[in-house]
């Protein structure tokens, strides 16, 4: 068991060495942004993704939507979701979150008996929230860097750190482990249509909300995964844009400008004292 | 001064004393929660917007929940550095061409509303404070809670939102890099016209409709 888990990460691993590869390649048409360096690649990554999604996920997340009524879906993401609770107390465990740790253990144990193998959700109103924790949470709780923003094909946005992260996850996720084969892919379908299907009235907003919507789904995406990293909310400072400029600009900026305007009064000082010597500038060049 | 005085008034008539001083400043969280439930119960009464009408939805957006929000702070928010270089008139067209985009964003997210149970977080504030943080959380069978915070500031109408910051992210702030890509290309003009372009560009669609 062990040992085929770890044969898959190798061919996994392998994988993603490569996938790594041509990112880089890529990531020679960049335009310049200096957290999307592989923007050119990621582009028509984004398109390939949505292509993919419009042409098979979404029509499939849309029938299921259809055809299931609201508390047979409800009960569908609550089995998936008990079953990703161990691999999360795991993650917070990691972190030192040692009371997340145990309420999400304890998630798992409710949801699983009681909650007949997690069709009810009984935990999350006895109080024990569900967590959202994964291994690049780990990995940027434990200080590594996020590194470049990527979009990978069909998993979409993540950056290297993520990227890197993801086959761990999958490795321990308690649907992509199941041995049977054509019952993990079924599981999987599901999973992702389920997912899918949640997301299905963002479409629209996304749409009509966006001048880009690469853009603004890698910005939303970058400051999500920091929010969550980080477990809650990083204090947001409101700059004002409004009025004197002198007064509202950062230190280092008024610094900059307080320089420029010593020099130039130097600047003129000399020039001054030059025309009354009775002598053009340039001539002392 | 005659409204200082009318309260004045009351209070010495001992008629509804706090009742009118609550009425002109609602404290912000009271404020959210009242306005919300409101809305989503509206919403969860009808049938017509549930289904997705654009045009009653936008009414009641318009008479609701517009008067609460500062959409020039949060247009000045997303343009960032560039606002202090346009004109007036250009700041006065960027900020109606982001609250029409603004609008329609949150009237869909309306229209996506069933029955999900929404709880208002207790708020840490201080009488002296003029910019307030109301967390709210959107809770859903299965997956975790989705946060939304507003942040209000005191003004003299009261308590109004100039940010809205949805599972982690500023609605208003998300949108300050593609702005700036659309400054750099056309400039502030340019910006401005995408802006408009794509508010008509969703407009006659569903006039057609």
């Amino acid at each position: 068991m062990l040992n085929s888990r770890f044969d898959r990460l190798c061919s996994g691993a392998r994988n993603w060495v490569v996938a790594g590869m041509l990112v880089l390649v890529a990531g020679c048409a960049s335009t310049g942004n200096p957290q999307d360096p592989l923007e050119g690649y990621n582009r028509a990554m984004f398109s390939f993704n949505e292509g993919v999604d419009k042409a098979v996920i979404r029509p499939a997340a849309q029938a299921y939507e259809a055809v299931l009524p609201s508390p047979v879906r409800t009960g569908i993401g609550n089995v998936f979701g008990n079953l990703g609770d161990p691999w999360i107390a795991m993650n917070n465990l990691l972190q030192g979150k040692v009371a997340d740790a145990i309420s999400d253990v304890m998630r798992f144990l409710v949801n699983t008996t009681l909650g007949f193998a997690g069709i009810l959700d009984i935990a999350s109103e006895a109080g024990l929230p569900k967590h959202d924790e994964d291994f690049g949470q780990t990995l940027g709780a434990w200080g590594v860097g996020e590194g470049a923003y990527v979009v990978l094909p069909f998993f979409g946005p993540r950056t290297l750190r993520d990227a890197a992260a993801l086959p761990f996850d999958m490795l321990e996720d308690n649907v992509w482990s199941i041995q049977h084969v054509p019952t993990r892919n079924t599981l999987t379908a599901v999973r992702l249509t389920h997912t899918r299907s949640r997301l299905l009235g963002l479409d629209k907003t996304l749409n009509e909300a966006t001048l880009d919507k690469y853009r603004y789904v890698r910005d939303f995406y970058l400051e999500q995964r920091r929010y969550k990293v980080f477990d809650g909310n990083p204090p947001r400072v409101y700059e004002d844009f409004n009025g004197d400029e002198a007064h509202r600009m950062p230190v280092g900026e008024s610094l900059d400008v307080l320089a420029r305007v010593a020099v130039e009064e130097l600047e003129l000082l000399g020039v001054g004292e030059l025309v009354m010597l009775g002598r053009s500038p340039d001539g002392m060049n | 001064m005659q409204r200082v005085l009318s309260c004045f008034f009351a209070l010495f008539l001992g008629l509804v004393p706090l009742a009118s001083a609550d009425v002109e400043v609602k404290a912000p969280d009271v404020l959210v929660r009242d306005v919300t439930n409101e809305v989503l119960e509206i919403v969860r009464k009808d049938r017509a917007i549930q289904a997705g009408d654009t045009q009653r939805v936008f009414g009641l957006v318009q008479d609701k929940v517009l008067p609460h929000f500062n959409f020039r702070r949060m247009t000045m928010l997303a343009v960032g550095r560039d606002w202090r270089n346009a004109t007036p008139e250009q700041q006065g067209r960027l900020v109606d061409a982001f609250q029409t985009l603004l609008v329609r964003t949150y009237s869909n997210a309306l229209t996506q509303y069933r029955d999900q149970v929404i709880e208002f977080r207790p708020v840490r504030q201080t009488a002296a404070d003029t910019t307030v943080q109301v967390r709210t959380e959107v809770r859903q069978s299965g997956a975790q809670p989705i946060g939304i915070d507003y942040t209000l500031e005191k003004t003299e109408k009261g308590w109004k939102v100039f940010d809205v910051v949805v599972a982690g992210v500023s609605l208003v702030t998300n949108y300050r890099g593609s702005f700036g890509d659309e400054i750099r290309a056309g400039g502030i003009d340019g910006l401005i016209r995408s802006l408009e372009e794509k508010n008509r560009s969703l407009e006659t669609p569903q006039g057609a409709k």
